[in-house]
C-alpha cells in the first residue's frame, strides 16, 4: 500500500509538471489537463479519506526538517480545500475545453492551460504549506497565475488584471512585513512552533495586524474589495469560477489558520468584533451592490464580496465561546460557496455565450441549449441562499446556532438580512430567464452540452454537501486539532 | 543597527506614499518594489540582530528577491500590453458591453 504522504506530493508536483508539458506541447493541452485533473481529484479524495481515517499529519519534504526544509501539514481544513480546488479545477477545465472556439474570449489560447495548471499547483502548495514564508511564496505564485488568466481576456480585462495585480502585490508585501516582524520576535516561521510560543505583546500585535490587513486585501473584504468585481466579472468564465471559488477562499483559509493558530491568544472581543463588523458590512454592501448590477457576471462577482463576509462572522462568534460550531459552520459555508459560486460562473458563462451579451434584460426568450445551465444556476442559487438540504443551509444553520448559543443576536440579524439580499439578487437573475429577451445577433445556438453539465455537477456538489454534513463536520474537527 | 532599522521604516513609508500618490503606472510598480526592498532590509537586520548570526533570513530574502523579479516581470509584461493598445474612456467604468468576456 502506498503511504498517504504520497498524496500531497502528487497534489503539488503533478499540476506543475503537467503545466510544463502543456506549455511545450500545446497540442496535448486538453488531454493532459483533463487526465491530470482526474488524477488530482482522485488524489484529493484519497487524502480526505486518509485524514478521516488516521487524523492530521505533518510531513517534511525530502527528509529536510524546518527551518531550512519545507514542511507540509495535512489536516481536515486543508484536505477539504484541496478537494474543493480539484472539483472546481476539473470542472473549469472541462468547461474551457468545451467552449466554442470560434468566438473565444481568450486572446492567447496557448497560455491558458499552463497558467491554469500553475494556479492549481500554487493553490495546492498554499493549502499544504506549514510555515509563513512558504505561504508567501505560494501566495505570489497564485497571484501571478491569476493575473495572467484574467489578462487573457484582453481589452478592458487587462486594466482589471493590472488593478488586481497591484492590490494583491501590496497585500503580500504587507503580509511579508508582518512575517519579518514575527520572525524577528520569535525566530520561527513554522505555524505549529509559533502557536506554542506566541505571547500577546506589542510586536506580535503589530505583526498580526499587518498580516491580517494584507490577507483582508487579498480576500477582498469590504472596504478592500474595490478590485474584485471588475477582475472577476471580466475574466473568462472558467477563470472567474476558480478565482471566486478558490483563490478568495485561500486568503480566507489563511486568516482562519492564523487566528485559530498562532494568533489565538490575541483574539480578544475587540479584534473579533472588528473583524465581524467588516464581515457584516461586506455581507450588506456586497448584497446591495449585487442587487443593483445590470450584468449577470458582475452580479455574481459582487455576490462573492457578500458571501465571504459570512466567513468573517466566525471571529466574533468564536470569541464569544461557540468556537466549534462557528468554526465548522463558517468553513462549511465557504466550501459550499466555493462549489455554488463556481457553478454560477460556469452557468453564466454558458448563458452569456448563448445570448451573446451579459445584460440581465437580454437573457430571456429562447433558452435552447442552455436549459441545463439555468437548472445548474437555480440549484447553485438554492445553496447560496441556504435552502435545505444544501451545503449553504447547513453552514448557515451552524452559524445561526452559534449566534443563538452566545446571544449574538446582532450577528443573527446580519445572517438573516444577508440571506434576504442573496435571495433578492439571485431571484433577479433567474427571473431574467422567464422574460422575453432581446433579439441579439451575437448568440450561439449550438453549444456543447458539457458547458452546462460542468456547472450542473458543481451545483449538485454544493447541494449534496448538505447531505454529507456529518462527514464534513468530522473532517473539519480533524483540522481543529492542529489549528489550535 | 538602529540606523538600518529606521532606514527600513523610512523606505517603507516612501514606497507606500509613492504607491498611493503616483499616477504613472510604472511609478506605482517601482514604488511597490521600494516597499518590498524595505521588507527585505528588515529581514537582513533581523539576521544581524540574532545571536549568533542567523542564516535563515538571508535564505528568505534570496527567495524573496527571486519572487519579486518574477512578479515585476509579469507586471511589466502586462504594462506593455496595456500601454500598447489605444486608450479608451471606460477602462475603469463598470463593465460595458465589452466586459462580457464570456
Amino acid at each position: 500500500m502506498i503511504p498517504e504522504t504520497t498524496g500531497p506530493v502528487v497534489l503539488f508536483s503533478l499540476p506543475l509538471a503537467a503545466a510544463v508539458v502543456v506549455f511545450i506541447r500545446p497540442r496535448w493541452s486538453v488531454a493532459v489537463t483533463l487526465a491530470s485533473g482526474g488524477i488530482l481529484l482522485a488524489t484529493a479524495l484519497w487524502v480526505v479519506v486518509a485524514v478521516l481515517r488516521r487524523g492530521p499529519w505533518r510531513q517534511d519534504i525530502g527528509g529536510w526538517t524546518a527551518p531550512l526544509g519545507i514542511g507540509w501539514t495535512v489536516d481536515g481544513l486543508s484536505a477539504a480545500l484541496l478537494l474543493l480546488m480539484a472539483a472546481v479545477g476539473l470542472a473549469g477545465a472541462v468547461f474551457h475545453a468545451a467552449r466554442p472556439t470560434g468566438r473565444t474570449p481568450v486572446r492567447d489560447p496557448r497560455f491558458f492551460w499552463p497558467l491554469w495548471l500553475f494556479l492549481w499547483g500554487g493553490l495546492n502548495a498554499l493549502f499544504l504549506a506549514a510555515d509563513l514564508f512558504n505561504v508567501y511564496v505560494a501566495l505570489e505564485f497564485v497571484s501571478i497565475a491569476s493575473v495572467g488568466l484574467i489578462g487573457l481576456a484582453g481589452g478592458s480585462a487587462q486594466a482589471a488584471a493590472w488593478r488586481y495585480l497591484l492590490a494583491t502585490l501590496l497585500g503580500s508585501t504587507i503580509y511579508l512585513l508582518g512575517v519579518a516582524l514575527l520572525y524577528g520576535r520569535y525566530a520561527a516561521l513554522d505555524l505549529a512552533l509559533l502557536a506554542d510560543g506566541v505571547e500577546p505583546d506589542l510586536v506580535t500585535a503589530v505583526a498580526a495586524a499587518l498580516m491580517t490587513l494584507g490577507l483582508l486585501l487579498k480576500a477582498a473584504v469590504f472596504p478592500l474589495h474595490f478590485w474584485l468585481p471588475a477582475a472577476h466579472g471580466r475574466a473568462p468564465p472558467a477563470v472567474s469560477a476558480v478565482l471566486s471559488a478558490v483563490v478568495i477562499a485561500a486568503a480566507y483559509y489563511l486568516l482562519v489558520r492564523l487566528w485559530f493558530g498562532p494568533f489565538a491568544p490575541l483574539l480578544g472581543p475587540e479584534v473579533a468584533t472588528l473583524l465581524g463588523l467588516l464581515g457584516a458590512a461586506a455581507v450588506l454592501w456586497g448584497g446591495l451592490q449585487a442587487l443593483l448590477q445590470r450584468h449577470l457576471k458582475m452580479l455574481i462577482a459582487y455576490s462573492t464580496v457578500s458571501q465571504l463576509g459570512y466567513g468573517l462572522l466566525v471571529f466574533p462568534l468564536a470569541a464569544a465561546g461557540a468556537v466549534q460550531q462557528a468554526w465548522t459552520g463558517a468553513v462549511m459555508l465557504v466550501m459550499a460557496h466555493g462549489l455554488a459560486k463556481a457553478a454560477l460562473f460556469l452557468a453564466a458563462g454558458a448563458i452569456v455565450l448563448r445570448h451573446g451579451i451579459g445584460r440581465l434584460e437580454a437573457l430571456g426568450g429562447d433558452q435552447q441549449g442552455v436549459v441545463v445551465a439555468w437548472v445548474a444556476f437555480a440549484i447553485a442559487s438554492a445553496s447560496l441562499v441556504g435552502l435545505p438540504p444544501t451545503g449553504g443551509f447547513v453552514g448557515k444553520w451552524w452559524l445561526a446556532q452559534a449566534a443563538l448559543a452566545t446571544g449574538g443576536y446582532f450577528w443573527l440579524a446580519v445572517l438573516m438580512l444577508g440571506t434576504a439580499f442573496t435571495a433578492g439578487y439571485l431571484w433577479r437573475a433567474l427571473q431574467a430567464a422567464m422574460r422575453p429577451g432581446w433579439e441579439t445577433s451575437g448568440g450561439l445556438q449550438a453549444l456543447s452540452p458539457a458547458l452546462g453539465l460542468s456547472a450542473l455537477v458543481l451545483a449538485l456538489g454544493a447541494a449534496l454537501l448538505g447531505l454529507a454534513a456529518p462527514i464534513a463536520a468530522r473532517l473539519l474537527d480533524a483540522g481543529s486539532g492542529v489549528a489550535g | 543597527m538602529t540606523v538600518y532599522l529606521s532606514l527600513s521604516g523610512v523606505l517603507f513609508l516612501i514606497g507606500l506614499h509613492g504607491f498611493f500618490t503616483a499616477r504613472n503606472l510604472l511609478r506605482r510598480l517601482l514604488a511597490l518594489n521600494v516597499l518590498t526592498t524595505a521588507v527585505f532590509l528588515l529581514f537582513v537586520v533581523m539576521a544581524r540582530l540574532a545571536e549568533p548570526l542567523d542564516p535563515v533570513p538571508h535564505a528568505i530574502v534570496l527567495t524573496g528577491i527571486v519572487v519579486t523579479v518574477s512578479t515585476t516581470a509579469v507586471a511589466l509584461a502586462l504594462l506593455v500590453r496595456i500601454a500598447g493598445r489605444p486608450r479608451d474612456e471606460d477602462d475603469d467604468a463598470v463593465a460595458g458591453p465589452r466586459g462580457d468576456a464570456g
